[in-house]
């Protein structure tokens, strides 16, 4: 038995944290990681989600797997780009105006 | 409170505070290295919501793989390895970005506690082969379009990152 609003709460820190790391970060690799931050947060709620309400298709364990994949697939792009930056500009500063 | 009460309240505390850390260390690898136990506390927490299957998934793909990625870029983009407070954006932009988190905090929350705050949990364990059985059942075409999915961003990042560098080629030099 666990009372929801436990994974609820860290749900909501999660996403702040992540919104804050995106926001406040210069380097684009931290800044991904404030994207990664979110993403878990709203892999949480699904969890969290599929645990209460037992529907027949395990609907949020299942679309949480699909997440994890896709958020897999966005960081390998992502770092790509991340990569390309770097090489066009030389560093990965986001504050600095293009070149 | 409950025994799953207090195992959850304590891996989710770990889970908060390295989340926070890792978003706010000066440190570029300490930050990726917080990222790692946040991720790694949060499948703890899948674990204690009755979700095995999921929280193996989670060690997987996003500690074993995402996490080297990340340190991976790091060290090809040649990161000042030392404390650095070039990392985070002026004072200013900080503030704002710590009461638009500090809003998206309170606003997932006053949502979503008083919807569903009020109920109790009670998870099912050994769930892992109806699970199963759902993703390569119902599931099974979504699941498939993913490796396509999966198959299209690796060639995507293959031809990103083979991509000739451009015009600014002279100065960056």
């Amino acid at each position: 038995m666990i009372h929801l609003w436990l994974p609820l709460v860290l749900v909501c820190i999660l996403a702040g944290a992540g919104a804050y790391g995106v926001i406040a970060r210069r380097n684009a690799v931290l800044v991904l990681i404030g994207v990664e931050l979110i993403l878990n947060s709203a892999n949480l709620l699904f969890v969290t989600m599929g645990s209460v309400r037992g529907d027949s298709l395990r609907t949020g364990h299942v679309l949480t797997l699909f997440l994890i994949t896709i958020a897999a697939a966005e960081i390998g792009v992502a770092l790509a780009v991340v990569l390309a930056l770097f090489r066009n500009r030389g560093h990965i500063d986001l504050s600095e105006p293009g070149a | 409170m409950t025994t799953l009460d207090i195992l959850f309240g304590a891996v989710g505390l770990i889970t908060a505070a390295s989340a926070v850390l890792a978003v706010t260390s000066h440190h570029l690898v300490h930050a990726a290295l917080w990222l790692v136990v946040a991720l790694g506390t949060l499948a703890g927490c899948y674990l204690v919501l009755g979700a095995e299957l999921v929280a193996l998934v989670q060690l997987l793909v996003y500690v074993g793989a995402i996490v080297v990625l990340v340190l991976f870029a790091l060290m090809l983009t040649r990161a000042p390895l030392g404390r650095s407070p070039e990392h985070s954006s002026s004072a200013v932009q900080r503030v704002a970005a710590a009461v638009i988190g500090a809003g998206t905090t309170a606003l997932l929350a006053s949502v979503l506690l008083p919807a569903l705050g009020g109920e109790v949990l009670s998870t099912r364990a050994g769930d892992t082969q109806e699970i199963a059985a759902q993703l390569f059942g119902s599931w099974v075409w979504p699941f498939e379009l993913l490796s396509l999915l999966l198959l299209v961003a690796l060639i995507a990042a293959l031809a990103v990152s083979r991509m000739p560098a451009t015009s600014t080629e002279g100065e960056s030099a």
